[in-house]
C-alpha cells in the first residue's frame, strides 16, 4: 500500500507500541503532526521542547519502555539537546524525531534550519538523517532497537519535511539486523568463575550497585546474590530503589553526599562487586585513595566502562540480569555477620541526621519534609528531582521501596529535569503518587510545563524546597569561596550577597510567588513556613484533584551533609560542620 | 609534565559502514578530547558498503584506549585494529612540486632515483615528484628537496596493513 513518510512514521511508532508522544509542532514537522491527529497515540503538547524530552525520559525511566519526543527543525531540535544529553549520560532509551528543512535546501541557511544531527551526534547513542523515504521505516525500527538494547540510550531521527510528504509503496520491515551492532549479553563463563572464586574467598565484600542494575531489570537477581552470599548493598544515586530500603542488607547511598557508613565500607572492604555502576567521580572521590584494599569485580554491559577510571581485577562484560543469574546458580551460602555488624556500628555513629532549627521562629527542615513524605507514602511513591541540594536530600531521606521510582538526572546533572519528568511518569502511572522534589532554582528552569500538566490533567505534586538560593552553589561558595555568594542568591540584584547582609528570607519578596503562580495556572499552591503545617499540607497535596505546588520556605544556610569535598578522598568525608 | 614526545604514535585502522556522517562520528571522538589527528585516509574496500579508515594519532595512552573503546561502540564501526604492537606495513603517497630549472634536473633525478620516487610532470620551472613509502622515507625526501624549493605538496595520509595472517576483515 502506498503511504507518505508521515504515515509511515506514525504506523511504525504504533507498531512499536508507543503510548505517548511529547512534543511541539512547527513548520517542518507539520505533515507528521497532521497524521498524529488521527492516531491512537496520545499526543502531549508541551510548552518547550526541553520539557518534551524530559517527559519522554520520565516515562522511559519509570516504565522501562522507550520514550518518544518530537520537535520541529532548527530551534525545536536544538531545544531537545539538553534532554537528549541528560538521557545519554544516564543510559535512558529515547527516540527523538525532528523535522528538518526540505532536502533540496539543507545547507542553505534556510528558515529554521540547524544541523540537527550535528548537534545531537555527541549526546546520542546514534542518529540518522533520512534523505530517502524508502529508508524511513527501517531507520525507525533500528532506532527503537538501538535505543532499547545493550547499554540503552537516546536515538535521534531527523526527517526533512519533503520526506514526510513523499509517497512510497510501504511494507513493514519485520526483522532487522545491524552487522556492526551486537551488544554482549552473556558474560564470559571463565570470568564469572573468577568472580565466583573472589566472592567465595572474601571476608568483607560489598555490592556497589549502580543504575545499570535497574536498567537491566536485575534487582531480583541482585537481591538473591546479596542474600545467598550475605553481602551488604550500597547504591549510587541512580540505583535508589534497586534494593528495597527496608531490606536488612541494604546500607544506603554512596558517594559525595552518601552515608558515612557506606563510604567507610567502600574504603575498608576486601572485595568490591560493582554492578552496573561506572565509578563516577561523585562516587569515588579522589581515585588514588579510592577503596585501596579491595579486589574489584566489575559487571558492566559496556566494555568502554571497564578500567575507565579504576583498574579492576575481574571484569565481566554482559547484561547484568543474565550474568547474575549465572553467578547465583553457582553461589554457595555465605555468612559475613561480623562485617555487616561493623558497618552497622559505623552507621550508628554517623547516621543521616539533622538538627531542629533552634531559632526563635524556627524554619522548616527540608529533611523533615522528605521524611514526612516518606512516612505518608511508605516509600512507595515515584519521586523525581531537579539538581542540587534538594536532590541530595531526596536521595538521603527518600530511600525507595521499588526500582524505577527515583528519577533524577545523575550524570549530566540537569536542573529543570524534575518537573517535566514527573509529568511523564505520572502519565504512565496515573494511580501512583508522583512527587517532584525540587529546588526554587531548578523548578524555574522548566516551570512553564505547568500548563501541560493542567491541560493533560496530570496530578503531580511539586515540593519546592525554597531557600531563595541556588543552594548547592551557595553551599560551595560558603565552604570554599569565603562566603562570597556570587550570583547564587535569587532575591538580590545581580545575585550578590554576603553572610553579613543576609536577611531573613521570609521578610523578602520572592519572585515569582509560587502560590500565585500555581493559582494562575489553576493548580493548588500552598506556602509552608512552619513545621506544624507540613503533614497537613502533604496530605492535602496527596488527595488533590489538581497539580500541586508546595512552596516550602527553608533556611538558606541549610547544607547537605555528609560531604566529600570535590577532589578529596572518601576518607576525608565531612560528617557535619559542628 | 610528561614529555609529549614520548607519546607513541598509534596507527588505527577501522572498517566502517560506507555512509554519510561516519567520518564526523569518528573524528568527533578525537576532537571532543582535544586530540589532533596526524593523518587520516579513507577509501572503499573490496565491499563497496564498507570503507576503511586509517588514523594516525598520538596522545595519552589511557585516553587513547578509551577512544578506541568508544570507537568500537559506534553503531557504524564494524571492526577496529590498532597496529602499535603488530608487525605491519605503512604507506603514504606524496605529490611534491619542486622548483627546478633545466640545470637542476639531473641532480633532482639522482635524488628521485635513490628514493625510488618518480617524476610525473615536468614544466619549464618545476617538476612534480611522486613518492610512496613509510613516513620516514617521505620525510627524508622532503628534507632533501627543501634546498630546491618546494612549491606545493599533497599527501594521502598513511594507510596500513598487518603482515601475514593477521587481517582486518569482516
Amino acid at each position: 500500500m502506498e503511504k507518505t513518510g508521515a504515515e509511515i512514521i506514525v504506523e511504525c511508532l504504533e507498531r512499536e507500541g508507543v503510548e505517548f508522544i511529547f512534543g511541539i509542532p512547527g513548520g517542518c514537522n507539520l505533515p507528521f503532526f497532521d497524521k498524529l491527529y488521527d492516531s491512537k497515540i496520545r499526543l502531549i503538547l508541551t510548552r518547550h521542547e526541553q520539557g518534551a524530552s524530559h517527559m519522554a525520559d520520565g516515562y522511559a525511566r519509570s516504565t522501562g519502555k522507550v520514550g518518544v519526543c518530537t520537535a520541529t527543525s532548527g530551534p525545536g531540535a536544538t531545544n531537545l539537546v539538553t534532554g537528549l544529553a541528560t538521557a545519554h549520560m544516564d543510559s535512558i532509551p529515547l527516540v527523538a524525531i525532528t523535522g528538518q528543512v526540505r532536502t533540496d535546501v539543507i545547507g542553505s541557511d534556510a528558515f529554521q534550519e540547524a544541523d540537527a544531527i550535528g548537534c545531537t551526534r555527541p549526546v546520542t547513542k546514534h542518529n540518522y538523517l533520512v534523505k530517502d523515504v524508502k529508508d524511513l521505516a527501517h531507520v525507525i525500527r533500528e532506532a527503537f532497537y538501538i535505543a532499547s538494547t545493550g547499554r540503552p540510550g537516546p536515538v535521534h531521527i531527523d526527517v526533512p519535511v519533503d520526506i514526510q510528504r513523499a509517497k512510497i509503496e510501504f511494507s513493514y520491515p519485520e526483522k532487522i539486523s545491524i552487522r556492526s551492532y551486537s551488544p554482549t549479553i552473556k558474560g564470559h563463563p571463565l570470568q564469572i568463575k573468577k568472580a565466583l572464586e573472589l566472592i567465595k574467598a572474601a571476608e568483607r565484600p560489598l555490592l556497589y550497585v549502580g543504575g545499570g542494575t535497574i536498567l537491566s531489570g536485575a534487582t531480583k537477581e541482585l537481591r538473591t546474590l546479596a542474600e545467598k552470599a550475605n553481602i551488604p548493598v550500597a547504591t549510587t544515586l541512580m540505583a535508589n530503589g534497586a534494593m528495597p530500603f527496608d531490606h536488612p542488607l541494604y546500607l544506603g547511598p554512596l558517594g559525595m553526599h552518601g552515608k558515612y557508613s557506606t563510604n567507610t565500607a567502600m574504603q575498608k572492604c576486601d572485595l568490591m562487586i560493582s554492578c552496573g555502576a561506572r565509578f563516577d567521580d561523585r562516587v569515588t572521590g579522589k581515585l588514588s585513595s579510592f577503596s585501596p584494599h579491595s579486589k574489584k569485580i566489575h559487571f558492566d554491559i559496556d566494555p568502554a566502562n571497564i578500567g575507565k577510571s579504576v583498574a579492576v581485577d575481574v571484569p565481566v562484560v554482559g547484561d547484568l540480569k543474565t550474568v547474575l543469574k549465572e553467578l547465583n546458580d553457582q553461589m554457595p551460602e555465605k555468612n559475613h555477620k561480623p562485617w555487616i555488624e561493623q558497618i552497622k556500628e559505623w552507621d550508628k555513629k554517623h547516621p543521616f541526621s539533622y538538627k531542629e532549627d533552634q531559632g526563635k521562629d524556627p524554619f522548616i527542615k527540608p529533611q523533615y519534609v522528605i521524611q514526612e513524605l516518606h512516612r505518608l507514602t511508605k516509600g512507595e511513591a515515584i519521586i523525581t528531582t531537579g539538581v542540587g541540594q534538594h536532590q541530595m536530600w531526596a536521595m538521603q531521606w527518600y530511600p525507595c521501596k521499588y526500582p524505577r521510582h527515583f528519577l533524577t538526572s545523575g550524570g549530566l546533572g540537569t536542573m529543570g529535569y524534575g518537573f517535566p519528568s514527573s509529568i511523564g511518569a505520572k502519565l504512565a502511572f496515573p494511580e501512583k503518587p508522583v512527587i517532584c522534589i525540587d529546588g526554587d532554582g531548578s523548578f524555574q528552569m522548566t516551570m512553564s510545563e505547568m500548563a501541560t500538566a493542567i491541560h493533560e490533567n496530570v496530578k503531580v505534586i511539586v515540593i519546592i524546597l525554597n531557600n531563595y538560593y541556588l543552594g548547592m552553589v551557595r553551599q560551595w561558595q560558603e565552604l570554599f569561596y569565603k562566603e562570597r555568594f556570587s550570583a547564587s542568591c535569587l532575591t538580590a540584584q545581580g545575585g550578590r550577597r554576603t553572610k553579613e547582609n543576609e536577611p531573613d528570607p521570609r521578610s523578602l519578596k520572592y519572585i515569582p510567588d509560587f502560590v500565585k503562580f500555581a493559582e494562575a495556572y489553576g493548580a493548588l499552591g500552598l506556602r509552608l513556613t512552619h513545621k506544624e503545617e507540613v503533614e497537613g499540607a502533604l496530605k492535602q497535596a496527596l488527595d488533590s484533584k489538581v497539580p500541586v505546588i508546595l512552596d516550602v520556605i527553608i533556611h538558606p544556610e541549610e547544607k547537605v551533609f555528609p560531604m566529600v569535598p570535590a577532589g578529596a578522598g572518601l576518607d576525608d568525608i565531612i560528617v557535619d560542620m559542628a | 609534565m610528561k614529555d609529549k614526545n614520548f607519546e607513541p604514535k598509534h596507527t588505527i585502522s577501522i572498517l566502517v559502514e560506507n555512509k554519510a556522517g561516519v567520518l564526523a562520528r569518528i573524528s568527533g571522538l578525537f576532537s571532543a578530547r582535544g586530540f589532533n589527528i596526524d593523518s587520516l585516509a579513507v577509501g572503499e574496500t573490496d565491499d563497496p558498503t564498507v570503507s576503511r579508515m586509517t588514523i594516525v594519532v598520538k596522545g595519552d595512552e589511557k585516553i587513547l584506549e578509551q577512544v578506541e573503546k568508544q570507537l568500537n561502540k559506534l553503531v557504524d564501526v564494524i571492526k577496529l585494529g590498532d597496529y602499535i604492537e603488530i608487525p605491519h606495513l605503512e604507506r603514504d603517497l606524496a605529490l611534491i612540486k619542486v622548483k627546478a630549472d633545466k640545470n637542476d634536473r639531473s641532480e633532482l633525478l639522482q635524488i628521485v632515483d635513490i628514493f625510488r620516487a618518480k617524476i610525473v610532470d615536468v614544466a619549464d620551472h618545476s617538476v612534480i615528484i611522486e613518492v610512496t613509502g613509510d613516513e620516514d622515507k617521505i620525510e627524508a625526501l622532503i628534507r632533501m628537496l627543501g634546498s630546491f624549493g618546494i612549491l606545493e605538496m599533497s599527501r594521502t595520509g598513511i594507510v596500513a596493513m598487518a603482515r601475514g595472517n593477521n587481517s582486518l576483515t569482516i
